[in-house]
């Protein structure tokens, strides 16, 4: 059978304007999302993915705190530093949280420099990112340390129900095991900038299509993501 | 300023994408073991589902053994028998029926169908089939372990899988059973992003989202919900792993058990089984779905028909797809819910009815008036069609409230969900294995074995699962090791029940018979040839049978719609989706 060969030059598709337009426009042929790479639109399905299992531990969580017979222990008392002889309600949890939106901040100029092709500036601004998920990461095994000599363990606690141990551990046990490895590939991803990888088109993973530096907003992807669902951790678990 | 290269202008890119990267295999490891080829893929994951598929078809036998002869076997005791339901269940669902829809079929035929060279990510979809293995090995050990396997029942229902004292949650089996869902999870999640995005962004040029074959809609819109259902699972098992291990009470309550007050307290098993229904129903039509559209191709293809409201059939499935998600309180009727929710899960189910009828009907218009060659991909679909409007007509039943409740716990249940779920999607398993085996292998499989396999699976199929309803209309209760002296079943259902027994030993003989002719047909069968079906769609036009590494020498341009049988005035009576020219061309999604 013989194969029409297509010339490149194309005569314009009819396109209906409106709705019917955009509908025509994701059926069309090759590829539904124009301009979007393969791993970006993976990312994406990941993290819609990803998204349904935090919120199903999240659900799980505000179904076990609002059926709980024993109260529920205070967020406010529970999470206070004693610091300069008073309980600051929270100030660690405030402090992770600005940290980790910071991060988002750095994560955001990493991606514009790496656009830029400025290899430097994107690879620093990606080590600061890492630095600042690592600070994070730190301070929530701070946290734990301070909650586990206190005596709250995931089958209790000296407060109230016995889910808030349970429910808190997992939750941010999850989250965290999130931004570390966020963490990791930020390196990764950093010391292949840094080494100049995306401007040489070295083999590896990610890194052979000559002078993209996609995969750092790919990255960004993945660590606003885990920022922002920090930020219903937040709310619903701190704040509740 | 900011230099942000978006490409301008015109969408239409090269037919070769700059993103492909296929990595070219060295030596026989890297060509046929630790392979990134999404053809290699297919068959490891099919070898190793229909595998671990015996070891479930055995269990089956074990189980029917005790029913039909209470007490004549001895190694056969209440927890063994437990344990071979729970086991049976959850490979028969997850480890064959997913993962050979979505792994097996999913690999070979997405990227053959839709022109690409492979798969997006070669390297992750091999790490998704080495997950999986280890998924199943994991629960292989567990018949190894001490204690044996869960028998918890497939569906895992806490406090009973998490209690030291039961045959759910005793011993390793509930710890090995989660272990290996989770893995089987996180390997499923790296092969789903990949049929995802290859549908998505890795067609070839032509090929539109209203030319893809019904079998790419089917398996990608399986895929997708699974990607968005597994998650409940996925939480489910790791916090039930919790429960067990760590000793939290997450679906736990205050639970006294051999006369002592355990630790656990304030949980909630009704919050367990809303997680797993809500992963539960949808991955009904993660293994549907994937038939419907196989089973939409096998019809028109051996009808010589175009397939009948294609636009419609699309939608239907998405439909379906979405309606899925709001019904999964309907297997929890029993469990005790607000009346108001018993009726909105019980409006949604029943309008999944709708969706599912027309596509019931399309089938059969497709065939009305076609020219039906009774191959045996054809009589398979066939098969499965009359199986799936009796299984759909018994979930009407079930569907609303009054009548599930006292149906519920059941063999009527048993009947129900092994004719919709267990025998329709298989039938179509075979019937796609027939159709595309000798695109896979070059050769045909044995025709006479195959007929004997048919027969006696699809009548020996109704004869095991119709008494089953009568079983259940008259009381009798589903996984209970033994009767007993009961006054409300009669001498005659024990009759009855040794003779599904027996007749389940004959079909699971048949399906022994379906495996050796899997294996002498690599070398006995006939010879193929490239399109032995005449079919339309690109993986049957393929430079080689099978297709080499990379699928295509110059990527196929897609013309037309793959449903053009017996178009008025063309020379064949089949058009291939990459033949160019207007005749016959019948307009994209046309019905």
């Amino acid at each position: 059978m013989s194969v029409e060969t297509h010339s490149p030059v194309r005569e314009p598709l009819h396109r209906p304007a409106g709705l019917a337009g955009f509908a025509a426009d994701w059926a069309s042929d090759q590829r539904t999302f124009k301009n979007v790479s393969w791993g970006k639109a993976m990312m994406w399905i990941f993290l819609l993915s990803d998204t349904f299992i935090f919120g199903c531990f999240l659900i799980a969580y505000m179904s076990a705190r609002m059926s709980t017979a024993v109260p529920w222990p205070n967020p406010s008392e529970v999470f206070a530093l004693h610091i300069g002889g008073s309980d600051v309600p929270l100030i660690l949890i405030a402090i992770m949280t600005f940290v980790l939106i910071t991060s988002s901040g750095t994560m955001a100029m990493a991606v514009n420099f790496g656009y830029r092709q400025d290899r430097r500036k994107t690879a620093l601004l990606m080590v600061v990112t890492a630095l600042f998920g690592a600070t994070f990461v730190g301070m929530q095994a701070f946290e734990w340390t301070k909650l586990i000599t206190e005596g709250v363990r995931p089958w209790g606690n000296p407060w109230g129900a016995a889910q808030f141990g349970s429910t808190f551990f997992m939750i941010t046990g999850f989250h965290g095991t999130h931004v570390t490895i966020g963490v990791i590939f930020l390196l990764i991803i950093a010391r292949k900038v840094w080494r100049g990888d995306f401007d040489t088109g070295r083999r590896g993973f990610f890194t052979s299509r000559k002078g993209q530096y996609e995969i750092v907003e790919i990255t960004g992807l993945y660590w606003h993501f885990v920022d922002l669902v920090w930020v219903f951790i937040f709310a619903f678990f701190y704040l509740w | 300023m900011v230099d942000i290269r978006h490409s301008t202008g015109e969408p239409i890119g090269a037919a070769e994408v700059e993103d492909v990267e296929l990595y070219h295999p060295h030596s026989w490891w890297t060509r046929y073991v630790f392979s990134q080829d999404a053809k290699i893929i297919a068959v490891q994951y099919a070898s190793t589902a229909i595998a671990i598929g015996m070891v479930a078809l055995v269990l089956s036998w074990l189980m029917r053994l005790q029913l039909g002869f209470p007490g004549a076997f001895a190694f056969i005791d209440a927890e063994r028998y437990y344990q071979f339901i729970t086991m049976h269940g959850m490979i028969m669902v997850i480890y064959l029926l997913t993962a050979l829809f979505l792994g097996g079929f999913g690999n070979y035929l997405i990227p053959l169908m839709l022109g690409a060279r492979d798969m997006v990510f070669p390297y992750a979809n091999m790490l998704s089939y080495w997950l999986y293995l280890l998924a199943v090995l994991v629960l292989v050990a567990s018949f190894f372990a001490p204690g044996g396997p869960t028998g918890a029942g497939w569906t895992l229902y806490p406090p009973q899988a998490v209690l030291s004292g039961t045959p759910g949650g005793k011993d390793w089996g509930i710890i090995l059973m989660l272990s290996s869902l989770i893995l089987f999870i996180i390997g499923f999640t790296m092969g789903g992003l990949n049929y995802v995005v290859t549908v998505l962004q890795g067609r070839t040029r032509g090929m539109t989202l209203m030319r893809m074959p019904l079998t790419v809609w089917g398996i990608f819109t399986a895929t997708v919900m699974a990607l968005l259902a597994f998650p409940a699972l996925f939480v489910a098992c790791v916090m039930m792993l919790f429960d067990r291990v760590l000793g939290t009470s997450f679906f736990m309550p205050a639970i006294v058990e051999m006369g002592e007050q355990l630790q656990h307290g304030g949980g909630s098993p009704i919050l367990f089984q809303h997680l797993f229904w809500f992963f539960g129903h949808p991955e009904v039509y993660i293994v549907a779905l994937p038939a419907f559209g196989i089973v939409s191709d096998l019809i028109s293809t051996h009808a010589r028909k175009n397939i009948f409201g294609y636009r419609m059939m699309v939608w239907a499935i998405v439909i379906i797809g979405a309606l899925s998600f709001i019904v999964w309180a309907h297997h929890m009727y029993v469990s005790g819910m607000n009346p108001y929710f018993g009726f909105f899960f019980a409006t949604t189910t029943l309008i999944i009815a709708v969706p599912t009828a027309i596509k019931v009907y399309n089938w059969v218009l497709t065939l009305w008036r076609g020219d039906i060659h009774l191959t045996l991909p054809m009589l398979f679909a066939l098969a499965f069609i009359v199986t799936f409007v009796n299984g759909g007509l018994t979930g009407l039943f079930l569907g609303n409230v009054v009548v599930d409740v006292p149906l519920s716990d059941t063999m009527f249940v048993v009947a129900h969900f092994h004719m919709v779920m267990g025998v329709a999607p298989i039938l179509v398993i075979f019937g796609a294995i027939y159709h595309w085996y000798p695109k896979i292998t070059g050769r045909m499989l044995n025709e006479v074995m195959g007929q004997i396999h048919f027969w006696v699976t699809f009548v020996g199929a109704y004869l095991i699962f119709f008494p089953m309803h009568y079983l259940g209309l008259i009381g009798m209760p589903r996984r209970y090791y033994e009767m007993g002296e009961t006054a409300f079943v009669p001498a005659s259902a024990h009759t009855l029940n040794e003779f599904i027994t027996i007749m389940a030993l004959v079909v699971g003989a048949a399906q022994l018979l379906f495996l050796f002719n899997l294996i002498w047909s690599i070398r006995h069968g006939r010879e193929a040839g490239g399109n032995p079906w005449r079919a339309t769609t690109l993986e049957w036009q393929t430079p080689e049978t099978p297709p080499r590494h990379g699928n295509w020498k110059e990527l196929p341009v897609v013309y037309r719609w793959p449903y053009d049988y017996s178009v008025p005035g063309a020379a064949e009576d089949f058009i291939p989706q990459n033949q160019p020219g207007s005749a016959g061309h019948a307009p994209e999604g046309a019905s």
